[in-house]
């Protein structure tokens, strides 16, 4: 049997699609971190705009909500003088019973060049990359469950940013780490670039013990969780765990997986404090923590937008 | 790889004393990464500007990024003063085709829009595509296109230049 080549990197190992952090090798992930460098300067310039997308349409496909990764795409890819187009898939075709393929065979009728996908389906993104025109490159925004890589790259880019490196550095994931993508994401890049301990904190019911097979150490006691941590990133509790009876109540949850200032001082004394956002105060974290001197998530999002041009230009200069 | 008969240092000497007479009071240097940057560096030291220099990087204005992609990118522009109304000096090793110089001019003006904009290169190698000449050049020759020409800087900072076959 052939050995199945990595569908996201070419013949050339060269990345063409952004699926997953996983099985991506640590040259491209800091290739992606250091161009992403670049871009963040556009920001400083008079005409915050370069060309290197120019005339190249990217469609946004957004089969799931989600504004602000929706948004930020969006300004990646004009900032990169690309043709944005917004797709609101929630409420089209899909609705009118067209499947996914038949939809982006006439997208591609439409000449894209590049196709941002958020799905609620783990693995949608690999389809259409199966599926899709060899010139359209096919960037995963968010599937299901299984990966946000985008996010799990702005995170690192975040974490090098104000720890330099990543070779002696503690970092907690704390919450709903068995439903985050965020966290898979997170987690495989973090072992890629050479974290060497990296806790998953919850409850038993969203941290399972198997969770120790991706490498990490778990953690059921927030005060052990967050001990000496230099990076500590809080995961947005989704109200629907709750309803599902994984959890008792919000206030609950608080006492004992919020992070309160008490708590961020067992960390490192220059620990930073991250979160994807959006951030629900007083139900994972303390507003004063999140609006503290800690906290870097504000800044997470504006390197996010140079992520993801870093991202979008790289694919667009690698052919298949 | 050939050294060829072209003392680097001695055209370096030239350059400066192009470059002394293209300055005004006011003119900044700005040198194209990566060879044109050490030159403009060493140059400002040189002649005492007493003004900071600049770097400018082609990279995200490059015409053949779709064949070549954005590889591995080092550059990045520095430019520690104001773009709007300043005289500019641009400095680079090599001008051929004068696409990365056309690249570098689109780049500058993202940053504002400057009094005037001059080249200084130490090597005119020909083979224009582009209408682009420079104010000056410490030298001019005609190499075959399958020869690429690059400065290179030891660590003693003394540069030597290399000519490479390319396929």
């Amino acid at each position: 049997m052939l050995a199945r080549r990595n569908p996201q990197l070419n013949a050339h190992g060269e990345l063409i699609h952004l699926l997953s952090i996983e099985g991506l090798p640590r040259a491209i992930l800091t290739q992606i971190l250091d161009t992403a460098g670049t871009f963040l300067s556009v920001n400083d310039r008079d005409v915050k705009k370069v060309p290197l997308l120019r005339g190249k349409s990217v469609f946004n496909l957004f089969f799931e909500n989600s504004t602000r990764t929706r948004t930020t795409f969006e300004i990646a890819a004009k900032r990169l003088s690309a043709d944005v187009i917004n797709l609101d898939i929630a409420k089209s075709s899909a609705s009118k019973g067209e499947s996914l393929l038949d939809t982006i065979a006439n997208l591609s009728a439409m000449h894209a060049d590049m196709f941002v996908v958020r799905h609620s389906e783990s693995g949608a993104p690999y389809l259409i990359a199966r599926h899709c025109a060899p010139h359209v490159h096919v960037v995963n925004a968010g599937d299901g469950r299984h990966a946000h890589p985008t996010q799990g790259l702005l995170d690192m880019y975040t974490i090098r940013h104000y720890k330099k490196s990543f070779n002696e550095l503690t970092v907690a994931i704390v919450g709903d780490i068995v439903h985050s993508r965020v966290a898979r994401s997170d987690i495989h890049a973090l072992t890629t670039l050479g974290v060497p301990e990296i806790r998953a904190v919850g409850p038993k019911t969203l941290v399972p013990g198997d969770l120790r097979d991706m490498g990490v150490r778990v953690c059921h006691d927030m005060r052990e969780g967050v001990k000496d941590a230099d990076v500590i990133i809080m995961l947005r509790l989704q109200n629907e765990r709750m309803s599902g009876a994984m959890l008792p109540s919000a206030g609950e949850y608080f006492k004992s997986f919020g992070l309160t200032e008490d708590l961020l001082a067992l960390a490192r004394p220059d620990a930073i404090v991250m979160h994807p956002g959006p951030i629900n105060r007083g139900v994972e974290i303390d507003s004063r923590v999140a609006d503290g001197s800690h906290s870097v998530i504000l800044p997470q999002v504006t390197f996010g937008i140079a992520v993801r041009m870093a991202v979008m230009s790289i694919l667009a200069g690698n052919d298949a | 790889m050939t050294n060829l008969l072209l003392d680097a240092e001695q055209l370096y000497g030239e350059l400066r004393s192009g470059v002394a007479r293209l300055l005004s009071p006011d003119t900044v240097l700005v040198g194209i990464w990566s060879g044109g940057a050490w030159l403009a560096q060493r140059l400002n030291a040189d002649l005492k500007t007493g003004r900071p220099v600049g770097t400018i990087s082609s990279t995200l204005h490059r015409d053949d990024f779709g064949e070549r992609g954005l590889g591995a990118v080092e550059a990045t522009t520095s430019l520690p003063f104001e773009i709007d109304g300043a005289r500019i000096l641009l400095i680079d090793d090599v001008v051929a085709s004068g696409r990365t110089i056309r690249a570098v001019v689109n780049e500058l003006f993202d940053y504002g829009r400057p009094a005037s904009v001059e080249l200084a290169v130490l090597v005119d190698r020909g083979g224009r595509e582009l209408p682009i000449a420079p104010a000056f050049a410490a030298a001019k020759l005609t190499l075959p296109a399958t020869q690429r020409l690059s400065l290179a800087r030891g660590t003693d900072g003394r540069f030597t230049f290399a000519v490479k076959e390319t396929t």
